[in-house]
């Protein structure tokens, strides 16, 4: 799939936010005044910021608000009509903290379990694709909601949290590669199921319908980089999990926790970036192309 | 809502013969030819031109080479569009409800005016049977020919899809599947008509009819036995020039 700058960005800072909004939530003994207001700037500009970035990719973005329509259908606008709850409770939760010296706790449980909730509707818009075997996994939606846990945990300075969410993250992480290689595979699709001629022969694509490009080559049959994936995957693991923890096992500072945030927040945008340039669409066999099984 | 349908009155689709399909792209043409000057936002071309020409197509033609166990390869032409599926997953994602799967005749199309252009709905169908339009920004698809099929200003033998009214090959036929003495439900039955990735659990409505079983391919000409070598080993000047360019 077309790793889209706009929906790497959006899918891994709206995680990280949601993932700090949740944690801000749950904590018994909230900051209040300038301490809250700085955390929950960080954590709505991640979140807000990540969804504005969403609608730079759709193709009619004054529309967009019709998306909030079909949540009883689709679960693209199940995660926007959560995202705007899950905001909107928290913006309260937070408008109590900061102005009134007030914690709400019901309200913040409330708001981070919507938060969550949004990040799982965000990964269930990859997951419900059975034409992208790679991502329709169970383990899709735990690998999202494991990395935006950990992040948040990270943002919000839980150092202990984060060290075990961390790991866990990339347990699951890993686990999610090593399940998603054999996913085409396992799903049955071939070329020979795709044009229905596999009963006949070895089927081959002969002839393309076009000589040149179009939405279906650059949207869902992305193929330039796939040579450096195994890299890639090896940096994204040591910028998302490796560094981060390490630094953290040091005697903790705000500098160093900076430090492991950038790091973790730059392996996290590789490793979503890997989550869409390595997804197989299933319409390119019709192109001869995943042709490895 | 995009909800699907439980069930349709009718089921409009088509029947692709891979047997008779020549591969001309006449049907790619008249689709284009019809779908950017009625019903909906054009087709719109990009760069068409020039270096690097794309386009919006609702219908595409594919080939394909089959190389069997024994015996020479063939290809076949594979004409691909929409399949109208009964569950299409399509539909289900589109978060404005702007696609939808009509109760009265089963064909999947997209309101443009509630289409935002999210591209979720391309992503979700296994064929590749939808693409954006670069230029307006919302999702194209196959309408079955929707302002042909009942459009009463055109002639009768025209309210028909233009891919089928054009194909010079007769490898396209339109009809209604939920009738099962049309000529469409009947073809499928005597020819065994199939889905296609039938795993991805779309339920099809266009069917494909595989290439009739061909006779052996060694008696191809009675001529045959007549133009078998002569001579196996080379006799006079070409035998001597043989031995000769041996020794060399």
């Amino acid at each position: 799939m077309h790793p889209a700058p706009s929906i790497i960005a959006f899918t891994t800072f709206s995680g990280l936010g949601f993932g700090l909004l949740f944690w801000l939530g749950v904590d018994p003994a909230p900051p209040g005044g300038w301490v809250a207001a700085v955390f929950f700037f960080i954590a709505f500009a991640l979140a807000g910021g990540g969804l504005a970035s969403s609608a730079l990719h759709l193709g009619r973005p004054e529309r967009a608000l019709k998306a909030f329509s079909q949540w009883r259908s689709s679960w693209l606008s199940r995660e926007a009509c959560v995202a705007v709850a899950a905001l909107g409770l928290m913006g309260l939760y937070a408008a109590f903290l900061i102005f009134g010296g007030l914690h709400v706790a019901p309200l913040g449980w409330l708001g981070a379990a919507l938060s969550l909730l949004t990040v799982f509707t965000t990964s269930m818009i990859y997951t419900q694709l059975k034409t992208v075997p790679r991502w329709h996994s169970r383990w899709t939606p735990v690998l999202f909601l494991a990395l935006s846990l950990a992040g948040g945990a990270l943002l919000s300075g839980r150092v202990g949290i984060a060290l075990v969410l961390i790991l866990l993250s990339g347990g699951v992480q890993i686990w999610w590669w090593h399940t998603g290689d054999r996913a085409l595979a396992g799903s049955g699709t071939t070329l020979g199921t795709a044009t229905g001629l596999g009963k006949l022969g070895a089927v081959r694509a002969f002839e393309a319908p076009h000589t040149g490009t179009n939405y279906l080559l650059r949207e869902m049959v992305y193929v330039v980089a796939r040579r450096h994936a195994l890299k890639l995957r090896v940096i994204a693991f040591i910028l998302m999990v490796l560094l981060p923890v390490a630094l953290l096992l040091l005697p903790f500072g705000h500098v160093l926790g900076l430090f492991a945030v950038l790091s973790h927040v730059a392996g996290a945008l590789i490793a979503r970036w890997l989550f869409f340039a390595e997804a197989e669409h299933v319409v390119g066999l019709y192109y001869g192309k995943h042709q490895t099984v | 809502m995009t909800d699907l349908p439980a069930t349709t009155t009718r089921k409009l689709g088509l029947v692709i013969d891979l047997d008779t399909c020549v591969g001309c792209h006449a049907c790619v043409i008249a689709c284009k030819g019809w779908n950017t000057q009625n019903e909906g936002a054009p087709l719109s071309d990009q760069d068409p031109y020039g270096s690097d020409p794309s386009g919006t197509f609702l219908n595409r033609v594919h080939s394909y080479e089959v190389q069997p166990e024994s015996g020479p390869a063939q290809i076949f032409h594979f004409p691909k569009s929409c399949l109208h599926c009964e569950d299409a997953p399509c539909v289900t994602v589109c978060p404005t409800g702007a696609s939808y799967k009509r109760v009265e005749d089963g064909i999947v199309l997209v309101n443009e005016k509630d289409c935002i252009g999210c591209g979720l709905c391309a992503w979700a169908c296994p064929y590749g049977a939808r693409e954006l339009d670069a230029a307006e920004g919302v999702m194209k698809k196959c309408t079955l020919c929707v302002d042909r099929i009942y459009n009463e200003n055109l002639p009768e033998e025209d309210r028909t899809p233009a891919c089928v009214r054009t194909c010079p090959s007769n490898a396209r036929h339109f009809g209604d599947f939920a009738d099962p003495e049309s000529h469409v439900s009947r073809l499928v039955r005597e020819r065994d008509g199939f889905d296609l990735m039938p795993e991805q659990g779309t339920g099809p409505v266009n069917k494909y009819l595989p290439p009739r079983a061909r006779d052996d391919w060694t008696d191809s000409s009675v001529l045959a036995p007549y133009l078998t070598p002569v001579a196996e080993e080379p006799r006079g000047f070409l035998g001597w020039l043989d031995k000769a360019l041996d020794r060399l």
